[in-house]
């Protein structure tokens, strides 16, 4: 593999990766404050980029009332699916909420199916047109506005848990719910408020996404997946981490497509976050719990 | 019996009549079956085969159908893609729907499930859009399979031949979609590179996922190759496109005619025109009485106006024919049986169709109908599909 092809492999997979560590950011907002995540977030990827296509491309609406019509739709509906599929299981100490989240997404991907039909559909964006060459390697602006988009909120996400009185909130729930509780923090509300922003992250994933590949009810599958093996591969407790996952398993993807087709690559990809899981449990950036007797 | 008990009778016998008399009339229709995508990402290829099968259906129909009067009925399934969906579909049209025949769609996959079932069954069963040199070739005497459609052995040539002629391409790379359709391309294609005396300047595979196809287009580029020969349907071979675009690398593209099958102007944007493909058939070919008659049919149907608002033209001009073959291939068994009418089939004479005029279109060891010399080329322009000129 020459230098020009290793540059290239690294700015598509930072492109890819930077989309599954933007969705797996939404499993650490809800999994760090609750210890439960929304296995639907691809659907709510999907639901995202469907959304926006539907009103820009078929109703003319504007791109800056869609987009934001969109993310507050994906807030609702993931903060609906807390509601319904999570809150309930929880209270009853049943884990049955992995099995009912998974359930609505299938819901929502077919409610798309039938109201959106199967038909892929293109997405076309003027940043995908624009672009940069760089010793010879055309960069479209997409492309670069992904990881600055993914690693921003990542960012913002950390300062927020870190040094904001709500950050601190949401990690007195994760750490002790009923303490929370009697301290005066609405325990409910923030565990809903966070299961809306994990939807809005997957929104934005979506409508990011879609101009690189085709808006249809069955895109979010693949992503919900691998944006899940991130999670688990960059460590789920962490910000940072999630969104590395993301990049390392979307660069690794890339670099062994380069390296060898891509044949094996998914094979390759997905054996690698097990081997990186045998050896580090907890992930590539995440930290080993501490229970105090 | 009084007055009263009479009327009774009467009513319920009318009734019955009435209620009778649709069911005897369709007890006396031919169905004849297709499995094709009818949603999904081939969703145009599934409804230009039935625009094309209806057509011809009501003209037999019209006049007088076959057999001294049996009408066809076609019986549509959605396979959507789906190879599992397909078998499912195959065995209740033949179990309880009772097709006389059957027609394929355009995935290679779902037709290679169904050719099995077809010889076991002894329905026949005709492709007029998937490609894949097995589904005929399928090993089975007798073989109830026929194709009125291209074939990927003969396809592969043509494509090398012509990326060579129209490119001057020494060096072509290949990007198949990571399927038997894909698989039974590579071979072919290998074998006509061969043929040729071309080097191959590499193999990528496509998946249907693919966000970004640049590292398999960087790994060619870095092989020399100056023409990239593509396999693949339209969703996966627009992510190829978009991705050769980003990569601002303007290498010619020749592609086998899966990608006709969907959206794929709409999913590639500006750059779709630059792709050269295969086709069996295009309506702005000389006009012939056959072509202006089906013509007139889409007008009037499906409110075409031009030749380029034609939807995936092979769908439709494959499958007009087809049906036209098998109503012949009825009449002239004489009978609704599946051994029988694939006899008669291997049997037929001339017959004067859209696509060209058929002499002994089939016979025991040839069941292809179209051969290269049928192939056109042609490319999207502003979302229509016109003639390479």
């Amino acid at each position: 593999m020459g230098l020009n092809e290793l540059i290239s492999a690294l700015i598509t997979g930072a492109g890819i990766g930077s989309m599954y560590g933007l969705t797996a950011l939404g499993f650490y907002t809800t999994y760090a404050i609750s210890r439960t995540v929304n296995f639907a977030q691809g659907s709510c990827l999907m639901l995202g980029a469907v959304l926006t296509f539907s009103m820009v491309n078929q109703s003319g609406l504007s791109a800056w009332i869609a987009i934001p019509l969109a993310l507050m739709l994906c807030g609702l509906w993931s903060g609906l699916v807390e509601l319904v599929a999570v809150r309930p299981f929880v209270k009853r100490h049943s884990d049955a909420w992995l099995m009912a989240t998974v359930a609505l997404g299938l819901i929502l991907e077919n409610i798309v199916l039938f109201t959106f039909g199967k038909d892929p559909r293109g997405m076309s964006s003027p940043l995908l047109q624009m672009g940069v060459d760089v010793g010879g390697l055309r960069i479209s602006f997409l492309q670069i506005l992904i990881p600055i988009v993914g690693f921003s909120i990542a960012l913002g996400l950390a300062l927020v848990m870190r040094l904001t009185k709500i950050g601190k909130a949401l990690l007195a729930i994760a750490q002790n719910p009923s303490a929370a509780k009697l301290m005066g923090i609405h325990t409910e509300k923030t565990i809903s408020l966070a299961f809306a922003l994990a939807g809005v992250f997957a929104c934005i994933a979506g409508i990011m996404i879609a101009p690189l590949y085709t808006v249809s009810a069955g895109m979010g599958t693949i992503f919900g997946i691998k944006a899940f093996a991130a999670a688990i591969l960059g460590g789920i407790d962490s910000a940072a981490g999630v969104m590395a996952g993301g990049l390392v398993l979307g660069i690794t993807e890339a670099i062994l497509v380069t390296a060898f087709g891509s044949t094996y690559a998914q094979m390759f990809s997905f054996a690698l976050t097990i081997v990186v899981l045998a050896i580090r449990p907890v992930g590539l950036f995440g930290r080993k719990g501490v229970n105090k007797i | 019996m009084n007055n009263k008990h009479v009327l009774n009778i009467c009513m319920a016998a009318s009734v019955l009549t009435t209620a009778l008399i649709p069911s005897l009339g369709r007890a006396q229709d031919i169905k004849v079956g297709l499995v094709a995508a009818l949603t999904g990402q081939s969703a145009q290829s599934g409804e230009s085969i039935s625009r094309g099968l209806t057509i011809a259906i009501d003209e037999i129909n019209a006049k007088g159908g076959v057999l001294g009067g049996k009408k066809f009925v076609l019986v549509k399934r959605d396979d959507e893609s789906s190879p599992p969906k397909g078998v499912t579909a195959t065995r209740e049209l033949i179990s309880s729907e009772k097709v006389a025949a059957l027609f394929g769609g355009i995935d290679t996959p779902v037709s290679l499930a169904i050719v099995p079932i077809a010889n076991q069954n002894k329905k026949p069963f005709i492709g007029v859009w998937a490609a894949g040199t097995n589904i005929t070739k399928n090993g089975a005497t007798p073989n109830y399979v026929f194709r009125v459609s291209a074939q990927d052995d003969l396809v592969d040539i043509a494509l090398i031949e012509y990326t060579m002629k129209k490119f001057n391409a020494k060096k072509p790379g290949l990007v198949l979609v990571n399927n038997p359709w894909g698989e039974s391309n590579e071979k072919g294609l290998k074998a006509a590179a061969a043929a040729a005396g071309v080097t191959l300047a590499g193999v990528e595979k496509l998946e249907q996922s693919d966000v970004d196809v640049t590292p398999q287009l960087g790994r060619l580029k870095n092989a020399g190759a100056d023409a990239i020969i593509l396999v693949a349907n339209a969703a996966p071979g627009a992510q190829m496109m978009k991705s050769r675009e980003r990569m601002g690398w303007n290498v010619p593209v020749v592609s086998h005619w899966g990608i006709s099958g969907g959206r794929f102007d709409e999913l590639v944007g500006p750059t779709a025109g630059d792709v050269h493909f295969i086709q069996t058939y295009s309506f702005y070919s000389a006009p012939t009485p056959v072509s202006e008659k089906v013509f007139g049919e889409l007008s009037k149907r499906y409110g075409v106006k031009t030749p380029a608002d034609v939807i995936a033209p092979v769908g439709t001009a494959n499958a007009y024919d087809a049906m036209n073959l098998l109503a012949l291939a009825i009449e002239k068994a004489k009978s609704t049986d599946g051994e029988a009418i694939r006899a008669a089939l291997e049997q037929l004479e001339g017959y004067q169709g859209l696509i060209k005029k058929y002499d002994k279109p089939f016979a025991t060891a040839a069941h292809e109908a179209l051969s290269p010399a049928d192939y056109i080329m042609v490319r999207y322009d502003g979302g229509k599909i016109v003639p390479v000129k």
